[in-house]
């Protein structure tokens, strides 16, 4: 009898002093520098009294984390938080699993409209606008060379400033025997790679009428033909063992010297810094050519619908703590992205990281700040992944440009 | 009490019996009828009609993970089953060490097909793996690189596949070459017959029944195949190797096409059907006739 009292005790009794805000956070970010940096926000949480609630999914860049979501939602059992992005952020609202926006009054009490610039408070709101319903974490340029100084320097290369000029470069080490671009071809990398070209190659407004307003004439133009035969040429600058290559080991050939650059975004950094090797000294970063443009991937983290006092209390905390100043700039500096919120001094980020930040102003004042449709910001699952799986195979197929540029449009349309 | 004794068996397994009608035929039902919804990110029971299954068959991809999936199962089952079959044959002359050879055709099949996956994926690697071997020790015009051109990737994922599975086909024939009566053979010898002929005309055909197990073992592997090429190819390059599980996957978690996914898991299952089902019914209801 007396272990029943016990046991009812330690069953109920908690359920009654609980009222600490309590999260429960669903994220892939599992890896090193990605943990160490979440454990910023996991720190900051406790101090303020809460509990956190830890639901880390590791594997498949977020496959396995998204299979898991979906199965909780669909049971009525949304976490607290995920990490989820870009349009799919509306998409979920759609389905009744956001509202009614239970940090929308933090959003509000704090003025995050001041905060974040227009286009990034954009995609953090559900309720056509209305209503904040994400928070924002970072923001990650995904246009970026990556290179290897010793090899540019020994082969009197500098940053290319231009394709063409990157074309010459490359056939130059090509003829050396370097690996001009190191790259591995799986579809999403392609597609980061195809997108950088894109926005170079056909400029502000063209990317925005392709891969943001989906304009038919435009996935099937004539400037499409000319980003696809860039992307053959790109093709034929990369090895034989690129199929099938996870980008991190694309990176380890720009460090050893095997190949001169790569597209990728900015969490490359963390794979020069985790073998000492300093930006500006031993690597170089330098954004693809284009015309002040600058393509982003907001990480952030949605709030679903969550009953329950400590629950909104804890969704209401942990929005306020990832909008601080001081989250924003020890999870950025970790993570290799820069902050979302604007206020945050730039003083103790590398020299790639300001470059990002000015870059960024210049270009939201030039028009030419875009969203990443590789990364998931411009496009809807089913429209991106059209539009992936024909970059992908024009890559990696002998298909000629204009066929390419026909199937986008019909692969597009087909989705919608 | 009477009752309960004498249906004592019903109620044991009833229990087993529900979980598996709603773990396993309600959820088929389920996604049937998702299939014919308009569902994108999450599932809606508002019925639309078989518009799924036209755009399913208009996409280019999912014909290539049909025609993929068609290429690996015939290759795949053909070659399980002649080189099992043949090993066992070799095996069961008595030889000396049989217990270590065995061990050894039959240890692939211990390993996970993600084990598998990643071993090939370095092995057919041009960069690193045979070719590079090959130009290292002088034939510099060797090219083995069918795991990075598409069209040619799925070859690579039937070898890998018939290097994990075979051995385990061979065990299974061997078991079923040891049921055979030796008075049979030795018949058959006296008779005059040479040993070619024992096995293809007397050995084989009574292995009808091993040949059925074989055979569903080795289609519904190849059509669940999903590990495998995750870890060898990942589809790759471009989209080439895909197969119909994965493309099924990918348009439910990652493209929000719910709906899509699920029709074509509808269209995996009637292969399934459509392929083992006539099977088992023709090889048991011979095996009733003969009774």
């Amino acid at each position: 009898m007396k272990k029943l009292i016990i046991a009812f005790y330690i069953f109920l009794v908690p359920s009654f002093l609980n009222a600490a805000p309590t999260v429960e956070v669903l994220h892939w970010w599992t890896s090193g520098g990605e943990a160490k940096a979440l454990q910023v926000l996991k720190d900051d949480f406790a101090k303020q009294g809460g509990i956190w609630k830890d639901m880390p999914v590791a594997g498949g860049g977020g496959d396995a984390a998204m299979q898991t979501l979906k199965a909780r939602i669909v049971a009525n059992d949304a976490p607290a938080a995920a990490q989820i992005k870009g349009p799919t952020i509306q998409e979920y609202d759609e389905e009744g699993v956001v509202a009614p926006y239970n940090v929308n009054a933090v959003a509000k009490a704090e003025k995050w409209d001041k905060l974040l610039s227009k286009q990034v408070a954009g995609h953090m709101k559900c309720d056509d606008g209305k209503s904040y319903c994400a928070a924002p974490v970072n923001i990650h340029r995904i246009d970026w060379f990556w290179a290897n100084k010793k090899v540019l320097d020994s082969n009197g290369i500098k940053m290319p400033t231009s394709w063409a000029d990157f074309n010459s470069a490359a056939d130059k080490l090509q003829a050396k025997g370097i690996i001009p671009l190191a790259h591995g071809s799986q579809p999403w990398q392609d597609a980061t790679v195809f997108e950088a070209v894109a926005l170079g190659i056909g400029g502000n407004k063209f990317y925005k009428k392709a891969f943001v307003d989906l304009d038919p004439k435009t996935l099937g133009g004539s400037t499409m033909v000319k980003v696809f035969d860039q992307m053959r040429k790109l093709k034929n600058y990369t090895d034989a063992g690129s199929p099938g290559r996870d980008w991190n080991v694309a990176t380890g050939m720009v460090m050893e010297g095997k190949a001169a650059f790569q597209i990728m975004g900015d969490w490359a950094k963390g794979e020069f810094a985790a073998a000492g090797m300093e930006p500006g000294k031993d690597y170089l970063c330098s954004p693809t050519p284009s015309n002040n443009g600058y393509l982003y991937n907001v990480d952030s983290f949605i709030f679903y619908k969550n009953a329950g006092k400590d629950k909104v209390e804890g969704q209401k905390l942990l929005a306020s703590l990832i909008m601080g100043k001081n989250f924003q700039k020890v999870f950025n500096i970790y993570k290799g992205s820069i902050p979302a919120r604007l206020d945050v001094s730039m003083d103790d980020f590398d020299i790639c990281a300001k470059k990002s930040n000015a870059d960024l102003n210049t270009a939201s004042k030039k028009g030419g700040l875009m969203p990443s449709f590789a990364h998931g910001m411009a496009l809807r699952g089913a429209q991106k992944g059209a539009i992936q799986d024909v970059v992908t195979d024009h890559f990696n197929t002998d298909m000629s440009s204009q066929e390419a540029a026909k199937k986008v449009a019909a692969a597009v349309k087909a989705s919608l | 009490m009477y009752w309960v004794k004498k249906n004592l068996p019903k109620i044991v397994i009833s229990p087993s019996f529900a979980l598996l009608a709603w773990f396993v035929y309600g959820f088929i039902l389920w996604t049937a009828y998702i299939s014919f919804t308009k569902s994108k990110i999450l599932p809606k029971y508002d019925l639309w009609g078989v518009g799924q299954y036209f755009r399913l068959w208009s996409m280019d991809r999912w014909h290539t993970s049909v025609s993929n999936l068609f290429i690996y199962t015939v290759l795949f089952l053909t070659l399980c089953i002649v080189i099992g079959v043949i090993l066992a044959i070799l095996l069961d002359q008595k030889i000396r060490g049989e217990g270590v050879l065995r061990t050894i055709y039959l240890y692939p099949m211990a390993l996970s097909f993600i084990v598998t996956g990643t071993a090939w994926k370095w092995i057919m690697n041009p960069t690193m793996g045979i070719e590079k071997f090959f130009i290292d020790i002088g034939f510099v015009n060797f090219t083995f690189d069918w795991l990075v051109t598409s069209g040619m990737s799925i070859y690579c994922v039937v070898i890998a596949g018939v290097w994990q599975s075979s051995g385990f086909i061979m065990a299974i024939f061997l078991a079923g070459l040891r049921s055979i009566d030796d008075e049979i053979i030795k018949a058959a010898k006296i008779d005059g017959a040479g040993i070619f002929s024992i096995y293809t005309k007397i050995v084989l055909p009574m292995m009808r029944p091993v040949f059925m197990s074989a055979i569903v073992i080795l289609v519904h592997l190849s059509i669940k195949s999903y590990d495998l090429i995750i870890a060898l190819t990942a589809g790759g390059p471009g989209t080439s190797s895909d197969m119909p599980a994965i493309f099924m996957t990918q348009y439910a978690f990652n493209r929000s096409e719910v709906a899509l996914a699920s029709s074509s898991a509808m269209m995996m299952f009637l292969t399934v059907t459509a392929i083992v089902i006539p099977y088992l019914y023709s090889e048991l209801k011979r095996e009733d006739g003969k009774e």
